[in-house]
């Protein structure tokens, strides 16, 4: 019992920090039709920046913030001036997402090493805390809240702003968007920015649970590909089902069928394509 | 004009161990020879059939590590040969239903996500796989027993299943069922309603593809007698696009080129250059953004219009496609 | 019998009702002609027959065949056949070539992976006799992108006669013609025999007219007027469409 429950716990951590990371990339593909190949490489640059930040004497959080900062003003410079050379050309945005992602990848094994780097818990948050009469570590419960919060944010964002209303709208229709006057340029380059920031702000939280090491990218990517084809792009809420769905999918997984995790986790995603393609909630279809 | 280059360049394939000298380079050729049939396999799906994928280094591995379970288990070769090609023939279809439910976009990434199912498998799944170590074959397979073991060997037995594989694609593309893969990338809608079955085309041409990928796959397993999840990850597929895109995808030449270019690129270049991933990457945006129809077709482009500014008359166009 | 047939055909698309009940018969071997303002549903009605849009309700008959449940690619195989308003010609070929793709459709050789498409001199004879009958016999060896709009228009007809419809849907055929090519293919398209029923649908009037023998006019999906092309000429209802309420 306690097993489950520690196992749903961690689920939920995974959940959120997924969230984190899929919501950039459905937002991204949701608005601007571009699957976001980079979106691992950004999550792990995240990681590594925030690693550097502790490392010169910052704080975890503000090491965290200017992580996600950096990579979203990374982001803007793809946008602005690569991607949107290519404005049209969906399957060329793939491929130079691709491209990038090798070499962001690469330039971060060159500047920090092969050696997986651990990133320590902020003090504030380490230890364990009691829930259901169980000890849980408090960071993994943190990260639970962080996850929500930032979901109400975007949501507000979303649903609230002027911003956000101007999002829906380019969503919904590019060519109607720009008629009435909505700068869609422009929202694609805030957009991919406000993506890539979640995604490195995301790599710097869920720095102490999974570490930051080559590879990562390659690790985070596929899982936020299955978020966003199960849960639908370009809807918060589908990003935010799918998350935890993929959270409990690979840990419970990872528990009962090690060897066959991977498959775990994809069957489902796999199911869904067959039978409904633009995902659970999504309404932009594949 | 073109058969006398043909006949040449036949005669420099057959005779490249003894003018190449280097058993490390008649490797190298070799590893051309095989990628070129991996390439060749996949230009069917993304040039032809304007299917663009990056699972397919999944496909070549399943391949690899059927072929190499099977040997390991004690059968023969040629049931390992056979079985490896049934089992890339399966995935394949498997693939392909999976992903033709998606069009351009969702075409690719369900194809990401199967191509990592594939490398999740091979890393994962140990007792079926043996995850991050591997699967080694003792010996090259020594088909109706002549031995491969020497380079030269090797690169002859390589070099006439690439020569096979050509001719396969050569017949592929003049015939009408190649015309009409070519129709479906083009007008699917006109296609369809001229009677073609739009989805099947595209499913048989995706055997056609799977197949072949799956024959470099095997050929892979008999040159580096060695299979792993590296083998199947997405920079692989990723470095199989890019060999067609670079190459151009309209003709036979061009997966054959980017080929070439991409294992130079990769094994000599890189003995120079330590960061091939930077490279791979900083290539493959440099040609999407400014040679979209790949390095073939885009020198081709640049040829002629350099020529053309010396000419009076304007430059014949409609060539014969290869 | 009739050629085809049209009962109660509805489509709507969220709430907007592009086809609404739709009843049409049309005669074997009869010259119709569909007219109607911009967004009136007459594309829509051709897709709702060639089967790429799926009807919300009504019935489709071709010939006496139900057409619920048969897929759009048996329909060419049914003897329907259509040129686009947008020209959609494959683009990197031939002319010849287009029109083999054209006759190829019908044909059990779209499914060879083995023979020669070049060496089948009887397709190439074929591909040729149709550009012929559209008077482009002389440039089958002209890629597309080498022809003139003119051309290619003439090309998107002679894809369809190709496979010897029974049933023939042109929408917009004139579109963007000069005065003298107009001419050109209303003669083309007057030299059909009557083993083909044609159905139009067209916004230029004069070459139209010409054309028709009994005219359907649509309104926001819906059947306003049909008659012969005399009585729709007349009719109030067609005058206060196309000059405004």
């Amino acid at each position: 019992m306690t097993l489950w429950l520690i196992l749903a716990v961690n689920s939920v951590t995974l959940g959120g920090l997924l969230f984190l990371l899929s919501a950039g990339f459905s937002l991204i593909f949701g608005l601007m039709r571009i699957p976001n190949l980079t979106h691992g490489s950004m999550f792990m640059l995240g990681a590594y920046l925030g690693v550097t930040c502790i490392a010169l004497g910052l704080g975890f959080w503000p090491a965290a913030l200017l992580a996600g900062l950096g990579v979203a003003l990374f982001g803007a410079v793809i946008e602005r001036f690569v991607l949107r050379r290519l404005v049209g050309a969906e399957l060329a945005q793939v491929l130079v997402t691709l491209g990038l992602s090798f070499m962001v990848a690469d330039v971060c094994l060159m500047q920090w090493g092969g050696d997986p780097i651990a990133v320590e818990t902020p003090p504030v948050l380490r230890g364990a805390t009691a829930v259901f009469g169980l000890a849980f570590p408090t960071y993994r419960l943190a990260i639970i809240l962080i996850a929500a919060v930032i979901a109400a944010a975007l949501w507000l964002l979303i649903d609230r702003t002027r911003l956000g209303a101007m999002i829906r709208a380019a969503v919904d229709d590019p060519a109607m968007a720009r008629v009435v006057g909505i700068r869609v340029s422009h929202l694609f380059t805030v957009v991919f920015a406000l993506g890539a920031g979640l995604a490195g702000f995301a790599g710097v939280i869920g720095g102490p649970i999974l570490s930051v090491y080559p590879g990562l990218d390659q690790d985070m990517l596929p899982l936020a590909l299955v978020v966003v084809i199960l849960g639908g792009t370009g809807r918060l809420l589908g990003s935010l089902v799918g998350s935890f769905v993929v959270g409990f999918l690979y840990n419970f997984g990872q528990a009962l069928f090690p060897e066959l995790a991977y498959v775990v986790l994809f069957l489902p995603m796999l199911v869904v394509l067959v039978l409904r393609p633009q995902g659970l909630f999504g309404r932009v279809t594949l | 004009m073109r058969r006398v280059a043909l006949a040449i360049a036949l005669a420099l394939l057959a005779t490249v161990p003894y003018w190449l000298g280097n058993s490390y380079y008649i490797n190298v050729a070799t590893q051309m020879l095989i990628y070129a049939v991996l390439a060749l396999g996949l230009n069917v799906l993304v040039g032809y059939a304007g299917l663009v994928t990056l699972g397919h280094a999944g496909l070549f591995g399943v391949a690899a590590y059927a072929g190499a379970t099977l040997l390991n288990a004690g059968h023969g070769q040629i049931v390992a040969a056979i079985g490896a090609l049934l089992a890339t023939l399966a995935a394949t279809a498997m693939f392909a239903v999976l992903a033709l439910r998606g069009t351009g976009l969702g075409f690719v990434m369900i194809t990401v996500a199967l191509g990592q199912i594939v490398w999740g498998i091979a890393y994962r799944w140990i007792s079926l796989t043996n995850g991050d170590n591997g699967i080694s074959i003792g010996t090259r397979p020594s088909p109706f027993g002549l031995s491969l073991v020497s380079a030269d060997a090797l690169y002859w037995a390589t070099l006439v299943v690439f020569l096979i594989a050509v001719a396969a694609m050569a017949i592929f593309v003049a015939s009408p069922f190649g015309a009409a893969v070519r129709g479906t990338r083009d007008q699917p809608r006109r296609m369809t309603a001229l009677g073609y079955n739009v989805w099947l085309t595209r499913f048989l041409a995706f055997l056609f593809s799977g197949f072949w990928s799956g024959v470099a796959g095997l050929l892979y397993l008999y040159y580096n007698q060695f299979v792993s999840p590296q083998t199947v990850a997405l920079s692989a597929s990723a470095e199989a696009l890019l060999m067609v895109i670079a190459g151009g995808t309209a003709t036979l030449l061009g997966p054959i080129a980017g080929a070439v270019l991409v294992i130079v690129m990769k094994d000599i270049a890189s003995a120079y250059i330590e960061r091939w991933n930077f490279v791979l990457g900083a290539i493959f945006v440099v040609i999407v953004i400014f040679m979209p129809e790949g390095l073939v077709p885009g020198s081709v482009r640049l040829w002629r219009w350099a020529i053309g500014h010396l000419r009076t008359q304007p430059t014949p166009v409609a060539d014969e496609r290869a | 019998m009739s050629a085809l047939e049209l009962h109660d055909l509805s489509k709507a698309f969220g709430g907007l009702r592009v086809t609404s009940s739709v009843n049409l018969a049309v005669a074997p071997g009869e010259r119709r002609l569909i007219i109607g303002p911009n967004g009136a549903g007459k594309t829509t009605l051709f897709n709702l027959i060639t089967g790429e849009l799926r009807a919300d309700s009504g019935r489709i008959v071709l010939f006496g065949r139900d057409l619920i449940g048969v897929a759009a690619r048996r329909r060419a195989h049914l003897g329907l056949a259509r040129t686009y308003q947008i020209i959609t010609l494959f683009p990197g070929e031939t002319l010849a070539r287009n029109v083999t793709l054209s006759l190829l459709g019908l044909s059990h050789l779209r499914w060879n992976p083995i023979v020669r498409l070049n060496a089948r001199r009887d397709l190439l004879e074929k591909a040729r006799e149709t550009l012929a009958r559209v008077g482009l016999d002389h440039l089958a060896d002209r890629p597309v992108a080498q022809t003139s709009y003119g051309e290619r228009r003439r090309v998107e007809i002679a894809m369809a006669l190709a496979q010897h419809p029974k049933l023939l849907l042109l929408d917009e055929p004139f579109a963007g013609l000069s005065v003298e090519e107009r001419r050109d293919v209303l003669a083309l398209i007057g030299a059909i025999p009557r083993d083909v029923t044609i159905v139009m649908i067209e916004h230029d009037m004069d070459v139209a007219l010409e054309f028709a023998e009994r005219i359907t006019v649509l309104h926001f999906g819906q059947v306003v007027v049909e008659g012969t092309r005399a009585e729709v000429v007349q009719h109030p209802r067609t005058r206060e469409i196309y000059l405004g309420e």
